[in-house]
């Protein structure tokens, strides 16, 4: 099914949201992926704040070329979601509610996500110049000397992303992989 | 002798970062293009298309295909007669990845060292494997290469006795331990023998070889259409959401090997197999 939704998110939303529907995301939606999230971790090891406000709001694992002059950003798709598995059931436990990546997450972040009501979408991995075409503007709010792994704030508009990952823990890539096995 | 100048490697190599980040061979797109009408998921089908307009997209708009342009990857042929002038090899190439990548507006994705992991911000080094080989021809092959499937990729030393039925289980496995992480649908590059770096080796150039063509050994040719059809009988289908087009190719090399072994390297890459070749 088709669903569109802006951003910050909250229970309502979320719980519409079930595995398998293809969902168009307008709104602020923030990246960062590996060195972002070790230092978002530390920062918590610290006690300090995160650099951004992450209730209700979407975490994107990506980081982008860099952009032609006159565009907003680069090519822009998702990067591999599991490598930010040791950090993610942290963040949602204090309120993240959503994460754009690809591929598997642990048995841990699938019980975060069912505990926080929160939602895993993945989006096509590889289209990165196709997911460009969906973002308005971006500016780094953070980590700047991370360069393309800085924290970005994106405003997107129907920015196409699949439900992998349900708040009731459905999970997409086990049961549509069962269905075309021979 | 044949005198190469430096300056002209730096600008072949520079050309080819950003050609090769822009544009799929015709080989890759073409089966990419095929495979829409083939794959029998709805939502697979969905998705191939918009890998389509994807390569579309790039090429207009001069974006990147994938935003991970990469670590760049060169195989490099010295003909025995060729004389370099001006420099060095080495340095000629990591100078012309370095333009590629400032000027082509192409991702820094390299850290100086594996542990203190600080951006290098201009993709150097490179990896480059240099084959001597007779005349007076450089021959340039770049493949950038992404790490969402280079992460997926393994190598197995397997026992004589396991034989191609092992061999077969460790290619089938690889792909599914991959599943969705690899971007598929995948080309995977399959090494047989050598020891273990060569086999590795093997994996990865066989990836440069057009995914239209298979090898020219007969068993090996066999086992490539095999593994293909297995693998697409897994059901992870485009992008890991269910379907039958796991990977649009099986590319096998095959080497010499010990006595006492069976290596076997699998390198898996995403629908984005990037390469681009040019002589001087």
């Amino acid at each position: 099914m088709d669903k569109y939704i802006t951003t910050p998110l909250d229970d309502s939303i979320v719980n519409d949201l079930h595995a398998g529907d293809m969902v168009y995301i307008t709104g602020t939606i923030y990246t960062a992926r590996d060195a972002a999230h070790l230092r978002m971790y530390n920062t918590l090891r610290e006690n300090k704040p995160l650099p951004f406000d992450i209730k209700g709001n979407i975490i994107y694992y990506m980081g982008p070329s860099p952009a032609r002059e006159g565009r907003p950003i680069g090519s822009a798709g998702p990067t591999t979601a599991s490598r930010m598995d040791k950090y993610t059931p942290e963040l949602l436990d204090l309120g993240l509610k959503g994460m754009i990546g690809k591929g598997k997450r642990t048995e841990d972040v699938k019980s975060a996500i069912i505990r926080n009501n929160a939602v895993y979408f993945a989006a096509i991995g590889g289209a990165g110049a196709l997911l460009s075409k969906s973002i308005q503007t971006s500016k780094v709010i953070a980590y700047d000397d991370l360069g393309t792994e800085a924290i970005r704030e994106l405003e997107v508009k129907d920015f196409p992303v699949i439900v992998v990952i349900d708040s009731e823990g459905n999970n997409l890539y086990e049961t549509a992989i069962e269905k075309f096995k021979k | 002798m044949k005198e190469i100048e430096v300056s002209s490697i730096i600008s072949a190599v520079k050309d080819m970062c950003i050609e090769a980040s822009h544009f799929l061979t015709k080989d890759m797109e073409d089966t990419l293009v095929k495979a829409v009408d083939a794959e029998e998921s709805e939502l697979g089908k969905q998705v191939l298309k918009k890998l389509e307009d994807n390569l579309k997209i790039a090429k207009e708009d001069m974006i990147p295909i994938c935003q991970d342009t990469g670590m760049a990857v060169l195989f490099v042929e010295v003909g025995q007669e060729v004389h370099i002038t001006g420099g060095n090899l080495t340095d000629a190439i990591n100078e012309g990845v370095r333009q590629g990548y400032v000027d082509g507006f192409l991702r820094k994705s390299v850290v100086s060292d594996p542990i203190e992991r600080v951006n290098t911000k201009d993709n150097t080094p490179a990896v480059i494997h240099y084959d001597i080989v007779p005349g007076d021809k450089l021959k340039l092959t770049i493949a950038p290469k992404g790490f969402g499937s280079e992460n997926m990729s393994r190598v197995f030393m397997l026992k004589p006795a396991d034989g191609i039925e092992g061999v077969k289980d460790a290619i089938v496995n690889a792909v599914k331990d991959a599943g969705p992480n690899a971007c598929p649908p995948m080309v995977v590059g399959v090494g047989i023998g050598g020891t273990f770096e060569k086999c590795a080796l093997l994996a990865k150039k066989a990836l440069t070889r057009p995914v239209n063509v298979h090898s020219e050994i007969p068993y090996v040719k066999d086992l490539e259409i095999e593994m293909l059809k297995r693998i697409n009988e897994s059901g992870i289908g485009p992008g890991g959401l269910g379907g039958t087009t796991t990977a649009l190719a099986v590319n096998i090399n095959t080497y010499a090997t010990h006595i006492a072994g069976l290596p076997v390297a699998v390198n898996i890459c995403c629908h984005v197999n990037r390469h681009s070749t040019r002589e001087l």
